[in-house]
């Protein structure tokens, strides 16, 4: 098994461990829905919107935001420094212990 | 009142196709959207997209896709009311159903399809205190009937293609735009983005970059809006401000119809794709049942399916077999 765990606390604050598998080309977004997190992921994983968008709680480095990732922080709400948008973000060995949170809904 | 056998709910892909379907019945249908085009989230988030899932198809640009869904139902002469949201389904008498739009436009019909995909767009809207006070008093989050505003001043906030869009086709009409973006990256096509700083250089437009609109103020109509910039705040006197941050979709009035909703989607029967709402069904991203894949060719086999039984309902004594295309192509509506 190649899973990894990562941590995403909701809106709540409630705090989730998730298991998610590194050979399945998935993305924070995907796992996020498939663990029924209330994760939207509208645009389907396009970057073309910001339902999706967390923030990051950890120091690890997991590469930056992309050019279409910045575009469309560039318009979203509640965006902080730390801010990415879950479906730009692969899930990958180097993620293993990662913590993020959900960006609060835009209304 | 507009009167047809389907009233369809949506005119995204799925709602297009099952136009095709039902013509070869010889149903005819109407198409309601919010949005002003046809092609649903095709045409609003993603027309340049490939697509590699639809049969036959190893490539298909999302926009080309629509425009191949409305050849393909033209024979059928589709009706639209576009640019109107579907608000309420009430029941006649009759068994029939009228499904009255935000406009009040009425459509009756004796089958209703919501095709309503993620549901209707709404304008993304800025985090702004007094923002609903000068809504329709200078702020506008579409810009409907551009001729209303010829030779006025404005302030375009955004950074995607319709705020571009607009403002390039404002400056070069009245000349008096300030574009105001977050950054000075923008989503729009680089072309646009282009001419924009074209159109600054000639002095028609004035752009703000690294700056967002903060504060509204006026009596009842919009004055003024204050800018903040990376220098500080810009007050411009305007009685116009388009915050153009795109459209997001919401269930809305699909939530209000009696229907039964699991998970932001309308639970359906997998015979037919139809609601708890006899005469009501739901096809596409809008419906759930168990095993269900949120694909467009899923959905235009569910829009196949449940047109047959729409069939049924409109004409319940009246004979009908599946004919094959290939027999005797497609015969369109006079």
């Amino acid at each position: 098994m190649s899973d990894i765990n990562i941590t995403v606390i909701d809106r709540e604050g409630v705090s989730h461990k998730l298991a998610a598998p590194t050979d399945m080309n998935m993305n924070l977004m995907e796992v996020c829905k498939s663990y029924d997190l209330p994760v939207e992921g509208v645009c389907g994983g396009m970057a073309m919107c910001a339902s999706c968008q967390v923030y990051v709680h950890t120091d690890k480095h997991f590469g930056e935001r992309n050019d279409d990732e910045e575009a469309m922080l560039d318009e979203a709400y509640h965006v902080k420094s730390n801010s990415r948008l879950g479906c730009q973000i692969p899930i990958s060995t180097e993620l293993d212990g990662a913590e993020f949170e959900l960006a609060p809904e835009e209304s | 009142m507009i009167k047809t056998d389907i009233v369809i709910i949506g005119a995204g892909p799925v709602g297009l196709f099952a136009v095709f379907e039902a013509g070869l019945m010889k149903l005819h249908c109407h198409l309601i959207d919010a949005i002003p085009q046809a092609g649903g989230q095709l045409s609003e988030i993603y027309p340049k997209k490939p697509i590699y899932d639809i049969p036959g198809y190893p490539t298909v640009l999302a926009g080309e896709l629509v425009d191949k869904l409305m050849e393909q139902a033209a024979p059928f002469k589709p009706g639209f009311t576009l640019g109107e949201r579907a608000e309420t389904i009430d029941e006649l008498p009759n068994g029939n159903f009228v499904v009255t739009t935000s406009q009040g436009t009425k459509h009756e019909a004796p089958v209703v399809m919501i095709a309503g995909g993620l549901g209707s767009f709404e304008p993304r809207k800025p985090i702004i205190e007094n923002l609903s006070d000068f809504e329709q008093n200078g702020v506008n989050y579409i810009v409907k009937d551009p001729d209303q505003y010829q030779g006025k001043e404005m302030v375009i906030s955004g950074g995607g293609d319709s705020a571009l869009d607009w403002a390039v086709y404002f400056a070069e009409k009245n000349g008096l735009v300030h574009l105001v973006h977050r950054s000075d990256r923008f989503r729009a096509h680089k072309d646009s983005v282009a001419k924009a700083y074209e159109l600054e250089e000639q002095g028609k437009l004035k752009l703000y970059t690294f700056a967002e609109v903060k504060q509204l103020e006026g009596k009842q109509q919009l004055e003024k809006v204050i800018i903040e910039t990376k220098d500080g705040t810009v007050p411009i006197e305007t009685a116009l401000w388009f915050p153009l941050f795109g459209l997001s979709p919401k269930l809305g009035p699909i939530a209000d119809w009696g229907l039964e909703i699991e998970k932001n989607a309308i639970v359906v029967d997998t015979f037919d794709y139809q609601t708890n709402r006899s005469g009501v069904f739901a096809i596409g991203d809008v419906n759930t049942y168990p095993g269900k894949l949120k694909l467009i060719l899923c959905g235009f086999h569910e829009a196949t399916l449940a047109v047959q039984s729409a069939y049924k309902r409109i004409n319940p004594d009246k004979k009908f077999t599946l004919k094959y295309t290939t027999v005797q192509g497609v015969q369109g509506f006079d």
